[in-house]
């Protein structure tokens, strides 16, 4: 061992923690987790504290995977994985439902499911089974963020068009909407699933015509 | 008319690669085949060459739409209580700013996609444009008609590739999307009435729901006779009303060739078929063949099924379309008390099963002319 030792924060583990934002971003770049994208972004503070879920989940178990690495043989690391990734999930879920339970009860079986997000796994898989605990700690955190951000911007068209408000307040004035004689109205296919699908899309749209190595050819 | 070709001859340069204005090149060149019958001819490979390019084809649906269209106007006014000339002139200056808004948005985003693309800018919106008023309640806000076509293009047409690569039909899609997310806009008593107080027109406690929708509550009694719903004299969207301005419209586009008489036929007899299989059963009390002339079916089965970019492309393929068309619209009308009106949502799927319908036909008579081999 006459390796020098890395700083904490270097450019290589910096680039762990910032790639997932954008160039790398699990929802829009690899495409996944796109179904609890889809499901909890009706408002914006569910998906927010789901971000956040997500990101303590896939950076605690990507840790504790990277360090259980060379103990666990190939042949059974999935089922390591999902007993240290329930663990995980139960012990988020149990703390929302001390500290936020209303939001813990909008997101009903969404925080149970983060177990089958197919991020959590997928980054253990790709990247904690063959990095070290610092490196894979940081790589969770940035893509639990990086999927938190695309929530964060389809929640926020969606609330604001669906329902005229942001983290439950009215932004669009109550005088605007036909009912009190004004011209506007919600709308409805905002709250519905499918839109959430085509406001990814564009995510997606934009993001590729703006970084030209990721179109296909 | 010379001049005006001298005119146009003297921009090209400007439009053209070099020019000043090149950037615009497909707008200017959409602007003049518009005027005049393109002078090229396709260069490579084999191909059957007509006149009746796309740009004539989409100005016959264009008429073919008119009689809808003229009559939409008479009965817009004739349901605020005018007669008359007064009415088709009440029912014109009503849909005319809806119409404007509906090509002028399409129109747009049309445009600039041909030119950042570097396409040419197609005629299909042409069509599309005239189907979006028409097949909307009249009283429509403006902004909405301008949200959903944009929807209807960008999302429709645009994001496939343009027009002849779309899966849906875009107008319909416009439809669909106001269904879904304005739906106090298209259903109900208040929205099928104009509310303009204009040349003596009395829209004060005008309001009725639609012949679908009544003949959904009661069972039995569409509330009008059956002459008036074939002749279109009830509420509804603005141009679906009239079953015989339809098919005048119908005919002209069978005497053309324009639009396909075998989904037009199948698609009207399997939503007969359908309608005859629940009057049997005793799920329906009313003559089958009601469904045929009240709604959209019609409209629908003329001018919407009959797309040649969303419908099937194979004979075999265009008469399973078109009857499932017609059967899954009865169905949902009778079936799903949610939707009165089945005809949009029959044909948006079946134009996403097409491909599929497509697909088979073809492997189908690949396997019977397989058969005909011998092999030893």
């Amino acid at each position: 061992m006459s390796k020098e030792k890395e700083p904490i924060f270097s450019a290589k583990n910096l680039k762990y923690l910032t790639g997932p934002f954008s160039a790398n971003n699990p929802v829009i770049v690899q495409i996944l987790g796109i179904c609890s994208a889809l499901a909890v972004t009706v408002q914006l503070k569910p998906a927010i504290v789901m971000a956040l879920s997500v990101t303590a989940v896939t950076a605690f178990s990507n840790l504790v995977m990277s360090l259980l690495r060379n103990g666990v043989p190939s042949r059974i690391r999935i089922i390591v994985q999902l007993v240290v990734i329930a663990a995980l999930v139960i012990l988020v879920d149990q703390v929302l439902k001390a500290y936020v339970y209303d939001v813990s009860k909008q997101l009903s079986v969404y925080v149970g499911l983060i177990i089958t997000n197919c991020i959590v796994m997928g980054r253990v898989e790709a990247f904690a089974l063959g990095n070290k605990p610092w490196p894979a700690f940081l790589d969770g955190i940035g893509n639990g963020l990086g999927y938190g951000l695309i929530l964060v911007v389809v929640a926020f068209f969606r609330e604001l068009f669906g329902s005229g408000t942001l983290f439950g307040l009215r932004v669009v004035p109550e005088s605007w909407y036909m009912a009190e004689g004004g011209f506007y109205a919600n709308n409805g296919l905002m709250l519905f699933p499918p839109m959430a699908l085509i406001i990814v899309g564009c995510i997606i749209w934009i993001h590729r015509s703006r970084n030209k190595d990721l179109q296909e050819k | 008319m010379s001049a005006l070709r001298n005119y146009v001859d003297k921009l090209k340069p400007t439009f053209s690669a070099g020019g000043r204005l090149s950037f615009l090149a497909s707008t200017f060149e959409a602007f003049e085949t518009f005027l005049f019958v393109p002078n090229t001819t396709t260069t490579r490979g084999a191909h059957i060459r007509d006149c009746n390019d796309m740009k004539r084809t989409m100005i016959v649906v264009v008429t073919a739409l008119i009689p809808a269209f003229l009559f939409g106007c008479y009965n817009t006014g004739l349901q605020v209580h005018l007669e008359g000339f007064t009415a088709f002139l009440y029912g014109l200056l009503r849909i005319l700013p809806m119409l404007c808004v509906s090509y002028v948005v399409g129109l747009a985003i049309e445009f600039y996609f041909a030119q950042v693309r570097g396409h040419e800018v197609n005629e299909g919106f042409l069509v599309t444009g005239f189907l979006i008023p028409l097949i909307m309640p009249v009283s429509t806000p403006l902004w909405i008609v301008a949200l959903a076509t944009a929807f209807a293009v960008v999302f429709g047409k645009e994001v496939f590739g343009g027009t002849g690569m779309n899966v849906f039909n875009p107008a319909l899609l416009a439809r669909v999307f106001v269904f879904f997310a304005y739906t106090t806009q298209i259903s109900g008593e208040q929205v099928w009435y104009s509310d303009w107080k204009m040349l003596g027109a009395q829209v004060d406690g005008v309001s009725g729901a639609t012949a679908l929708e009544r003949l959904a509550v009661s069972g039995n009694d569409m509330g009008f006779s059956a002459l008036d719903a074939f002749l279109g004299f009830i509420p509804g969207s603005f141009g679906e009303t009239s079953t015989l301005a339809i098919l005048i419209g119908a005919a002209l586009l069978l005497y053309t060739g324009i639009a396909s008489w075998r989904t037009m036929v199948s698609v009207f007899v399997g939503g007969l078929a359908m309608g005859y299989v629940f009057q049997w059963c005793g799920v329906t009390a009313y003559p089958a063949w009601w469904h045929l002339i009240i709604g959209g079916f019609a409209f629908g089965a003329v001018f919407m099924a009959t797309d040649p970019v969303t419908s099937a492309q194979t004979n075999t393929g265009k008469y399973i379309v078109g009857l499932m068309t017609g059967a899954l619209a009865v169905l949902i009308r009778v079936v799903n008390p949610a939707y009165p009106e089945g005809m949009m949502l029959a044909i948006l799927f079946m134009n996403a099963a097409a491909p599929l319908v497509d697909y088979f036909v073809v492997e189908a008579n690949i396997a019977r002319r397989k058969k005909r081999v011998k092999t030893n």
